[in-house]
């Protein structure tokens, strides 16, 4: 039990069990959406965000939450009836990361480099360099994303596999969409606080995949997606606690893929290979 | 429904279908559709106008015509979607899209994706419950009066449409014709009066669309519930239509099939030469039933295709 006698690991086990949860139910919905893709702009977005405030001299985590949910309001406005089409993605998509890239130049010649690794642990994320406060405000907005998301879930399904029927019976298709693009976006922005820009996939879908793979009840694999993605957060944290030599965004993915790969191992069938294309 | 005893017949629902007012006599049933001189615009173009119809409650209507002429436009206006740009449009007797779940719907589809690892029995559900906010709390069905009576309603209408044996599996799994029965008893969940149905047999094979007409059929004379459907072919719906509704050159036509499946209105309404056949046992054919002139210019402005 040493391990809880550092508060280091205490705050990064609090932020990430929340992060884990937050991006297992908004995952969910992601994989069930077909939106992977959206993520993966989003952590081009996330990195972006993040040096941009830190060049202009402001908090790393306004960059971040301030890009990513612009980045998802503006997909939803590009894209048709809110569901992000690729085209919008794949437009955006390399003049941000260059804009990143722009911004940490900036950022290290004009701030004559206090924090030299800035760039380094935005893309791979810092979890055990959370301090207390932090790691508070990231468990108390992933505890809000988790509850809005609870709130529309239900509705959200609906719309997500039967959009027209949704509409005729009044629900707010459109709406739903879009504030579930913003969802996605402050998810974005936690789990890179957590994984880094780079991995937030990872976390996003691996669990959720898996989860599909291992239950045909879309609310068992909303809550078996989120558990996972918990379970794999405490395992990673775990293992880069007692191996030094693993970084903890590297053992969480791994822990991850590892769950991803067995699920679709233990459910192969007729339809194993579908569940590669959802990843 | 709020009450639905498992051992409720069909028949029985029908009665119950309407909430009782708090007070005085049930009010006369309205027609389930009617139209006064109604026209609807899409964007700058104006599909049909001046379009009186009215389906009696428990009829069983047809709407047809050639592609792209706005026979799903005008489901959509009874859903309450799209507004009509001219006239008056009551749907159960209400304004479009106020008559909520005594309404339902079957859109024009295309399949479900193969990966969606979703049942049957959820999607039939969501039809009863997905427009509620929140999610299901993991109550065991045991301990929840409302559970048992929303699990016993789905099993009531999957045995309805004959889905039961896979209503279990992922409908991505499902071939066309157990999909569209699957989400028939989505559009019957809630107990509408009025199904709307776009196209219902479109992707289906001949014989599932024999079956599935007759589900529909079954229905509409059974429960008494008015059908409203949007057919590309006639032919295997013939047996149950009340009532044909004609869309094109910019207006309809509607009459019992006997006066407008004919061949003098058929080929004056789609401009091309279309016969009216009658079979031994008294069953009419169209035959020679043309795309409309009008959608092949559209084709060609378009896509420049065939």
């Amino acid at each position: 039990m040493s391990a809880f006698t550092h508060p280091y690991f205490v705050h990064a086990l609090l932020a990430g069990t929340a992060i884990a949860l937050a991006a297992g139910l908004v995952g969910y919905f992601l994989v069930l959406r077909a939106q992977v893709f959206t993520g993966d702009a989003l952590s081009h977005v996330a990195f972006t965000g993040a040096l941009a405030a830190l060049a202009l001299g402001y908090d790393l985590r306004l960059g971040l939450f301030a890009a990513t949910v612009l980045f998802a309001v503006v997909l939803g406005a590009l894209g048709r009836r809110s569901r992000a089409d690729d085209v919008a993605i794949g437009s955006l998509f390399s003049w941000i990361l260059g804009l990143g890239v722009f911004f940490l130049t900036l950022y290290t010649t004009s701030r004559n480099a206090a924090n030299g690794t800035a760039g380094v642990n935005v893309l791979f994320g810092s979890i055990f360099g959370l301090s207390s406060g932090q790691a508070e405000l990231a468990a108390v907005v992933a505890g809000v994303i988790c509850l809005t998301v609870l709130a529309v879930a239900r509705p959200l399904l609906f719309a997500s596999v039967d959009e027209a029927v949704a509409t005729a019976r009044r629900v707010p298709v459109r709406l739903l969409g879009l504030a579930f693009l913003i969802l996605v976006g402050a998810c974005a922005a936690e789990a890179t606080q957590a994984v880094g820009s780079l991995l937030l996939l990872g976390l996003l879908a691996a669990p959720a995949g898996a989860a599909q793979r291992l239950t045909d009840r879309p609310y068992h694999a909303l809550a078996l997606s989120a558990g996972l993605a918990v379970a794999e957060m405490w395992a990673g944290l775990a293992l880069s606690y007692y191996v030094p030599q693993l970084p903890p965004s590297f053992a969480i993915m791994a822990v991850a893929t590892a769950v991803y790969a067995a699920a679709l191992v233990a459910t192969r069938g007729p339809h194993a290979r579908l569940g590669l294309a959802e990843a | 429904m709020s009450t639905v005893n498992p051992a409720t017949r069909l028949g029985d629902l029908v009665r119950h279908r309407v909430p009782a007012q708090p007070a005085g006599p049930q009010p006369p049933r309205s027609p389930a559709v009617s139209l006064r001189g109604a026209g609807v615009r899409v964007g700058s173009r104006t599909l049909w106008s001046g379009v009186d119809l009215e389906v009696g409650a428990g009829e069983f209507v047809a709407v047809l015509g050639p592609n792209g002429v706005g026979k799903s436009t005008l489901i959509k206006m009874l859903l309450g979607i799209l507004p009509p740009a001219a006239g008056e449009v009551r749907v159960l007797g209400e304004a479009p899209g106020r008559a909520g779940h005594r309404v339902g719907y079957l859109p024009q589809r295309r399949n479900f994706d193969a990966s969606l690892r979703i049942r049957g029995t959820d999607i039939v559900r969501l039809g009863l419950d997905g427009d509620r906010w929140g999610v299901p709390l993991p109550v065991p069905a045991r301990f929840s009066a409302r559970r048992r009576e929303a699990r016993d309603r789905i099993a009531e209408v999957v045995e309805l449409v004959g889905a039961s044996a896979y209503a279990h599996r992922p409908i991505g799994e499902c071939s066309g014709g157990e999909q569209q029965r699957l989400l028939i008893a989505q559009a019957l969940v809630r107990d509408p009066e009025l199904l709307l149905l776009d196209e219902p047999l479109d992707s289906l094979d001949l014989s599932h669309q024999g079956a599935v007409a007759a589900l529909i059929g079954r229905i509409c004379r059974e429960a008494g519930v008015s059908v409203v459907m949007v057919a590309h072919d006639v032919n295997p719906i013939l047996a149950w239509l009340d009532r044909v509704v004609y869309i094109a050159e910019g207006g309809a036509v509607a009459g019992s099939p006997q006066d407008v499946i004919t061949t003098q209105t058929l080929s004056r309404l789609y401009g091309v030469p279309v016969e009216v056949l009658r079979t031994s046992d008294g069953r009419l054919v169209v035959v020679g039933q043309p795309e409309a002139p009008a959608l092949h210019t559209d084709r060609h402005v378009e896509g420049g295709g065939t």
